[in-house]
């Protein structure tokens, strides 16, 4: 019997429900941890879980401000603050370690060092033992130097922790464009400065793009380096978050949804923004030119 | 204005990419870098641009010799393999690009923009960017990029290689068109001989990053100087058969024996007078040099027809003795079958003959 091909980009019902379950699974954990932010404690706690129930913004309203037990008024968490931290210690350790590598990988790419794999891979060697065996040294240093509860101490750090996935990320990106419009640009009359930031860099921008994503998403949800080497005026929200676990009523599985929900949202929001361009990126040289 | 090379060497670690390359290109002169790839055409087109800096040797441009000058200062148009269109400009503005460097004035640009365009029929495209174009239109814009300016000379990497049979025929046309206007010198790499053949007024024929032979078409084709040329020009491949000298008998007029043994009494370059019987040779012939006869005769030797293949006008004729394959090229009208015994017939000063160090033996 002669078998149908099915036309490209005509799945069939049936596929894309077996599609929709496989990615309903997968967020499961997500919809659990956003449906329990707008329940109150009692249905939070509910057994068996409750999947309909009146939402609430209560939990939403204590992540900011909470009623003090003694006094009974209304006083600021500091929540707002350690957001702020979060987006700005991510954001710019990230930033910088895009830049540094991003100027590294070109080098690496266009301008290779004799050894330069070795060099590639002695770089890369950083990330591949456990953080938690290097925490004491770094930790020691840190005291030493004064940079411990620093912004620039955290963000140091981070930016040294990305700029190896910065560099290797990158340079496959500059080592798949076609060397020769670099060329053309030079035999024009451009400097090799305008040939880097007008014809290679907007080649990858799909691929920095991608880059700086990855990267803030690692960033965003460390909590090891965070935990030991932020102050109480940088401390990071998955240490914040952290810290409500051990509240002085229990844990409070309302307020620390609500918080995961607030802190996906920067993350959701930059990933939409770059969506298209992240798509590129990831599929990056796997098309023929 | 010319470009002259001398002794130009590029080395890559060990490797020898180029080596003790000399020619000059005249004025409006067209002079095709050919052979096989990798042997180092493309880096002395480089050398020439200033992209790859030489290891030896010199560039020498109107007399001046730029080996320490970077590209953008030696007034050198290049275009490239893949085109190099910059993929974030439109085609007016790849078209412009080069005159920014220039220092002209956005009126000026314009007007030479819409010159270039009207030469070369990129009118309707010029708001596009070069992902919405078509092969042959990304060459012409390439093209046109590198001719907008006014440089001291043109450089073109394997200008047709990525278009289609036909496109590459009307682009060959085109641009030899637009070269004659320019009169400017010249440096065309390509692996296609017969757009050498075609485009070039002389060919550098280049092997293992040596220049093996520079002339005119004519010249390569009809007078190779070594056995490498010999066999690299000319479509069917010239026929190439190991042969003993025995006798020469004046004039030229020698004998020689082939593998297998049978020997054949040739007219040849005089010059086979200075060999002693008994060297070693290679007897080179061009397929539709080589003739057919069914009567057995002394210039040639027999054969039987292995394949026989239509070519169109032209039928290509696979023969052999036992001992060497013979490739012939005849009128499609004669008829021919497979297994037939035919006898060859080698015509007198159509046999080039190659001494063991492969280099041709020819009277001036």
């Amino acid at each position: 019997m002669a078998r149908r091909y099915r036309e490209i980009g005509k799945a069939g019902w049936g596929y894309t429900l077996i599609t929709s379950i496989v990615g309903l699974i997968y967020f499961s954990p997500v919809l659990w941890i956003i449906l329990t932010a707008f329940k109150t404690r009692t249905d939070a706690l509910a057994v068996p879980p409750k999947l309909f129930f009146t939402p609430t913004l209560e939990n939403f309203t204590s992540v900011f401000y909470r009623s003090s037990i003694t006094t009974g008024t209304s006083q600021s968490t500091d929540m707002a603050l350690y957001f702020f931290n979060s987006i700005f210690i991510a954001g710019t350790s990230v930033g910088l370690a895009l830049i540094v590598g991003t100027l590294a990988a070109y080098a690496f790419s266009r301008y290779p060092l004799r050894g330069n794999d070795t060099y590639l891979f002695i770089i890369l060697t950083t990330r591949m033992m456990p953080p938690i065996v290097v925490i004491i040294p770094i930790f020691l240093m840190f005291r030493l130097s004064g940079l411990a509860g620093s912004y620039w101490g955290i963000i140091l750090l981070y930016t040294a922790f990305n700029i190896p996935f910065s560099v290797w990320l990158v340079k496959s990106f500059f080592d798949e464009l076609n060397p020769e419009i670099e060329d053309a640009a030079r035999m024009d009359g451009a400097s090799e400065s305008r040939v880097f930031f007008k014809f290679c860099i907007p080649q990858i921008l799909a691929g920095l793009s991608a880059t700086f994503v990855f990267g803030l998403i690692l960033t965003w949800n460390e909590f090891l380096f965070a935990l030991l080497l932020t102050g109480v005026e940088t401390r990071t929200v998955p240490v914040a978050m952290a810290r409500t676990l051990g509240g002085e009523v229990g844990v409070d599985y309302g307020l620390l949804a609500a918080i995961v929900t607030l802190f996906l949202l920067p993350i959701f929001f930059v990933t939409f923004l770059l969506q298209n361009q992240l798509l590129r990126g990831v599929t990056f040289g796997t098309v023929k030119k | 204005m010319t470009i002259e090379l001398k002794n130009l060497t590029k080395r890559f670690g060990d490797l020898t990419a180029v080596d003790q390359v000399n020619f000059d290109v005249g004025d409006g002169e067209v002079l095709c870098l050919l052979g096989p790839s990798g042997c180092g055409k493309t880096t002395t087109l480089r050398m020439i641009a200033g992209l790859e800096y030489a290891t030896e040797g010199d560039v020498i441009l109107q007399g001046k010799r730029v080996n320490e000058l970077a590209p953008r200062d030696r007034n050198v148009a290049m275009s490239f393999q893949f085109y190099a269109l910059y993929p974030s400009l439109s085609v007016a503005d790849n078209l412009a690009f080069p005159l920014h460097a220039e220092g002209l004035s956005a009126s000026e640009i314009d007007a030479r923009v819409k010159k270039i365009s009207d030469t070369l029929q990129l009118g309707g495209i010029l708001k596009r960017t070069p992902g919405q174009l078509a092969e042959g239109e990304k060459q012409r814009v390439a093209v046109g990029r590198s001719i907008i300016r006014d440089p001291m000379c043109f450089l073109f990497d394997e200008p047709l290689s990525r278009l289609d049979v036909q496109l590459r025929e009307e682009m060959r046309g085109e641009i030899k068109e637009v070269l004659q206007d320019l009169s400017r010198p010249t440096v065309i790499v390509t692996h296609d001989q017969l757009e050498a053949l075609t485009m070039a007024d002389r060919i550098a024929v280049m092997r293992d990053g040596r220049v093996e032979q520079v002339d005119t078409p004519h010249n390569v084709f009809q007078r190779p100087t070594n056995l490498f040329v010999a066999g690299f020009i000319g479509t069917p491949q010239m026929n190439l058969l190991p042969a003993t000298f025995t006798e020469s008998k004046g004039d030229g007029i020698a004998q020689f024996a082939v593998q297998g043994g049978q020997s054949m009494t040739i007219q040849v370059d005089r010059r086979i007078e200075e060999l002693s019987p008994g060297t070693n040779v290679t007897l080179g012939i061009r397929p539709r040099n080589l003739e057919i006869s069914r009567e057995s005769a002394e210039d040639g030797i027999s054969t039987v027809i292995d394949m026989v293949e239509p070519m169109g006008a032209e039928t290509l004729i696979h023969l052999n003795d036992g001992h060497q394959d013979l490739r012939l090229v005849t009128d499609w009208r004669i008829p021919h079958a497979e297994g037939d015994k035919v006898h060859t017939r080698f015509p007198p000063h159509a046999t080039h003959v190659f001494t063991e160090d492969e280099q041709v033996l020819r009277t001036q």
